[in-house]
Parts: structure tokens; sequence; C-alpha cells
């Protein structure tokens, strides 16, 4: 590995591979690469590898038993012990806690079009305080796997914004990564099985789950019968959290949803429950529960902020999201660059595994070397990915939630929004598109830059229409100049070419 | 900004009656954490719901996403403002600031800089 550096700071490459997360998709994706040859630079934003699926308490200080709380943790163990290994032998860089805030091509492709390679510009992820880790400013790799992972999807509800009230994954999060329990008495609520491990988890570390509140009926999972049956482990798991729930004697309600969350000055929320149509509208009497934790989850955003910036094609999947288009062997439509893991269609820890390995084979020219696990690898995707789009058509997102907003009800979190600012700018200000939504009322202009808004927000401009969304309505949110926030210092000391164009 | 350089790997600790803790204070008071903590981890663990106001409407926040995504935690970390609390780390000594106490629009009483549960 050579390290050039430049006036603009520390440069290090070139490397073969560079794969950006480190979780299920990524950690395969370096380990397969730098298996057959490869260096590999492995960056991740997080502190440690594992990503959100493999979310464990810091290494330099054990909470009890790794596993706790996790699935598939032999998989995690093997592919760290592999990636120690070929660190060791200098065959993998590791950076964590870094962020790609820009990328180009390092140069522009020649007319045969051959990959001219990739420049991915760092940040670190805390900035302002010390973390003693130093991050290059500059990698460069001649080809890219971009494994971004995603986090919940959410929508908004009349006091989703008080203290208390979490996305489901960040519940789980600080469970698994810190042993901390987010409160005691707790409500999980939204749509998909993720709800299933959060409440189990909850109870495990000894909170009262008062419901776990499914929006939808699980008749949708009759229709998929085969899908379901070709993935026994997705129905082991489905079996060990319904036996958890009962001896929990946590009550799973369907066709159930939080629609109102009311706060006192204690902290205590009171919880509205609405029984749901078939299309979401509340119908017959509401219940409320008392709580002082609300775990919210409806399913699955990825993030596609890299995605976009390398620009790859991308499409919608059967749950809504924006994800990336790839071919058999995870090639994005931008040659040199490779995709896996939810950004190709949310579906889990194991399908990402088998994409990352089959970027990292394909990412090392060696697909031919290898056809017999080739064929293993797509077999298994193809599995994996008709039971994701099972799972999807069986929990989607309900299709007249706005109706349980009120005029107040905070839209964009960042930016302070209401539902009456969006829906004035759609229906009175002819914004009948997100970018349009977003200029005249500014959600998703704030901190986050729509991650928590997006979807919610492109529903409501598309609402008007009452039409499905389109990738013209979720590539705009997606698309950011600058994929990470930066230090101006950073900024300024930017010599790129093509930086200077896009600013 | 404020700097602290921090040359020891690994979490900084003070042995504490044979249990490993990190001392940190929220606008004074003693807070104390585990190695390895994150600072929103630390917060909740010591029963802390909310520690900073919106700038708009005055409302309560605290940890919402827990991974980095949201930025509704945000705090002030050893005088740099705007921090992740859900991923800055604990360390030794760290002190904490919630920025001035609007007042709490959800019960009109002065913001302490916490929610208790």
């Amino acid at each position: 590995m050579s390290t050039n550096p430049t006036p603009s700071g520390q440069t290090v490459g070139a490397f073969d591979v560079a794969v950006v997360g480190a979780g299920p998709a990524g950690l395969a994706a370096a380990a397969a690469a730098a298996d057959r040859g490869k260096t590999v630079v492995l960056v991740d934003a997080g502190a440690q590898i594992g990503g959100q699926y493999w979310r464990h308490p810091d290494e330099r200080a054990p909470r009890g038993p790794e596993a706790e709380g996790h699935h598939d943790w032999k998989l995690f163990t093997e592919l760290r012990e592999k990636l120690r290994r070929h660190r060791q032998m200098g065959a993998v860089v590791l950076l964590p806690n870094a962020q790609v805030w820009f990328v180009e091509p390092t140069a522009p492709a020649d007319a045969d079009d051959r990959e001219g390679g990739w420049t991915l510009h760092l940040t670190p992820t805390i900035v302002g305080v010390d973390t003693a880790e130093a991050t290059p400013r500059l990698v460069v790799a001649a080809r890219l796997i971009l494994c971004p992972g995603g986090y919940d999807r959410q929508l908004p509800v009349p006091g989703w914004d008080l203290p208390g009230v979490m996305a489901a994954g960040g519940v789980q999060a600080l469970l698994k990564g810190h042993r901390t329990l987010a409160g005691q008495r707790a409500v999980v609520a939204g749509t998909g099985p993720f709800l299933l491990p959060v409440a189990k988890q909850l109870a495990d570390a000894g909170a009262t789950v008062v419901a776990v509140c499914e929006a939808n009926a699980l008749t949708g999972w009759a229709r998929h019968a085969r899908a379901v049956a070709a993935v026994p482990a997705k129905v082991a798991e489905g079996a060990e959290y319904a036996l958890a729930l009962a001896r929990h004697r946590i009550p799973y309600r369907t066709r159930t949803a939080v629609t109102r969350i009311d706060a006192d000055p204690t902290g205590t929320k009171a919880v509205q429950l609405a029984q749901l149509d078939a299309a979401g509208r509340v119908v017959g009497p509401t219940t409320t529960v008392d709580v002082d934790l609300v775990a919210l989850g409806w399913g699955f955003t990825p993030s596609m902020e890299l995605i976009t910036a390398v620009g790859a094609q991308t499409r919608i999947d059967v749950d809504q999201s924006l994800v990336a288009v790839v071919d058999n062997s995870q090639r994005s439509t931008t040659p040199g660059v490779y995709v896996a893991g939810e950004a190709t269609g949310v579906g889990g820890a194991l399908l990402a595994v088998a994409e990352g390995e089959l970027a990292g084979i394909a990412a090392a020219d060696a697909l031919e070397v290898h056809a017999m696990r080739i064929r293993r690898l797509r077999a298994r995707i193809q599995r994996l990915r008709v039971f994701a789009a099972a799972m999807h058509q069986a929990h989607p997102v309900p299709a007249r939630w706005h109706e349980w907003l009120t005029p107040d009800t905070t839209i964009c979190r960042c930016e302070e929004v209401s539902f009456d600012s969006v829906c004035r700018a759609r229906d009175e200000l002819g914004a009948t598109d997100v970018r349009t939504v977003k200029l005249m009322a500014r959600p998703g202009m704030g901190w986050c830059q729509g991650h928590v808004c997006g979807f919610a927000t492109a529903k409501l401009a598309a609402a008007a229409e009452d039409r499905p969304l389109t990738v013209e309505d979720l590539r705009p949110l997606a698309k950011q100049t600058l994929c990470a926030p930066i230090a101006l210092e950073l900024l300024a000391q930017v010599t790129s070419k093509s930086t200077d164009e896009a600013l | 900004m404020t700097r602290h350089p921090k040359t020891q790997a690994g979490p900084r600790t003070v042995e504490d009656g044979g249990t490993s803790v990190v001392h940190l204070t929220l606008n004074g008071q003693e807070l104390l954490a585990h190695p390895g903590q994150t600072v929103g981890a630390a917060l909740v663990d010591a029963g802390i719901q909310s520690w900073r106001t919106t700038r708009k409407n005055g409302r309560p926040r605290g940890l919402f996403c827990g991974i980095g995504i949201c930025y509704d935690c945000l705090i002030t970390v050893d005088g740099a403002p705007n921090q992740r609390a859900c991923i800055v780390p604990v360390c030794e000594g760290m002190q904490l600031s919630t920025t001035a106490a609007p007042v709490d629009a959800a019960t009109d009483a002065p913001n302490d800089g916490g929610t208790k549960r």
C-alpha cells in the first residue's frame, strides 16, 4: 500500500477495493475480496465493526456475553476473525469513525470504458470532540463496494417528537450497544417483523411491554407460504419470537397503530392505540395506555446518498424504498461500483451477507474461478429476496396513515414543520412534488437532511394525487452534494476539481 | 472549540470501589457511566430523557434514532456544541452542558436541562 501525502491532507491508497460500511454486507464484501488477494480499505462511521445488526458493547469494555441479544453471532465472529487476520497481513485497512462526505472518479474512464477508480473524501464522524482517531482525508481505490445499510423508517403521528418516543432500532441499539433500557413500560408499534425482537429484548431486559401494535393483519403472509417455507431460518426465528412474546405475556395486536401520544409533566406518556381497517383508517374505539417509552418502526429506509452520488441508477422496491439497481453480480449501473445489503432492497442481515460476499468476489474479478460458490450464493440471494418481497407485501405502510394527523403534528423534527404547513404548500401553493414541498415549507431542510421525514414528506406530496411513490419522489431527497455534515475548515482545504464544480 | 487531547487507547476510566466507572458532569451535576457507553446511553441510564429544547417551539428533545441519523440528541460536550449524544463516547471528566434554559413548552416550567422519567 502506498501513501501519497497531498497538500490538502493525508491520502491513503491506492487500494484494489474500497468498501463503505462495516455491517453484515460490508464485512462479507471486504473479507471476500481480501480472501482473493485484493487490498481492501473498509470505511465505517461507527467506532467498531458490526453495523447496526451486530452492534455490540465496546470490545475494550465488555458488558457480559457479547452474543447477548444477537442472531447469527457466530457468522459475525468468523467475519471479524477473518478481517483481523487480513489486517495483520496488511491486506485490509480498517478506518472506523469515518464518514464519506464526497465521492468522485479519480480519473475519467478512458474511451474503452475502463474504470478509472474512485476517490472517497472522509470526515471524522465526530468533529469537535477528540476521539484520538486520525481519519485520512482521502481514500483512493480502483473499485467501490457500497454497503451503507439503513435505518428505521418513520411515519409522524401527533406527539412522536416527545422525549421517550424513539425509533425501534434506536431502542434496540441502546440495549445491544450499551445494555441500556430506554424505559420501564413500553409500547412497540409500526409494522413488520422487526417489532418482535425489539419487544422481546425490552422484556428480557426487565421492561414491561404493554403491547406490540402491528398496523397490518398477518393474513398477508398466507399468500406467500412457499416463499416463507424456502427460508426455514426465518420461520424458526419467527417462532422463537412468538414464544418469547407468549412467555413475557406481551399482547400482539394486529391492525392496531399508535395514533397519538400525549405527555404529562412527569414524562409519562398517554398513548392512543387505534384499530385500523385494511387501508389504515381508524375504525372503532381507541384505547389509551400509559407508558414511558414508545418504540416506532415502519420498516427501514436504505441510506442512498452514496449510491446517488456515484450516479448509479435507482428504482422503487416493493416496500416503496428507493434502492440501487444491481445485476446478478451486485454491479450497479456505474462502472466499478458494486452495491450490497439494504441499499439494493431491504432484506435483512443474511441477505446482506450473501450479497456482500458476491460483491466482494465480483469486485475481485473472481466470478469464474468460484462458479459453484457463485451459483449457491445467487440461489440463496434469490430465496431471501423472494422472502423479503413477501414480507414487504405483508407489511405495507397503511395507505391512509396521514388521516391520523392533526394540523399541528410535527412532520419534520429538525425544522419543526407542521402537517398543516406541508398541506398548505401542497394544496394552496401547488407543490405536488417533494422538492417543491421542501422549498415552500422546509421539511427535510434541517440537520438530518430529510433522513427522518423524507419518506413521509414524499408520501404527503404524492397524496394530493393519491398515487404510489416513484423514483422522482425519493431520489431528490437522497441526492445530497455533501453526504455528511463537515467542518468548513475541511471544505476550505479541498482542492479537487469536481468538488469545486459540485459546490 | 475546546479540545482535550486523549492519547490513551480505550475508554478512559478510574477504578471506583472495584468497578470501572466513568465520571461525567451534566451542567455541573455528577453522572456516572459505564466505560464504552455513549453520552446518550449514560444520560438515559441516569433517567434523563431530554436535554435540549428546539429553537422554534421550545419542545424538549432527547434520543430518537439512537444511531447518529436524526440529530435530535444534540448536546454540548467539553464546550463543543451540537454533538450527537448518541455517538460521542464518554470519557473520564467529560463535561456536558445543555444549552441555555429556555422555558419548557410542554409544561411552562423552567427547563432544568433534563426531564426525569
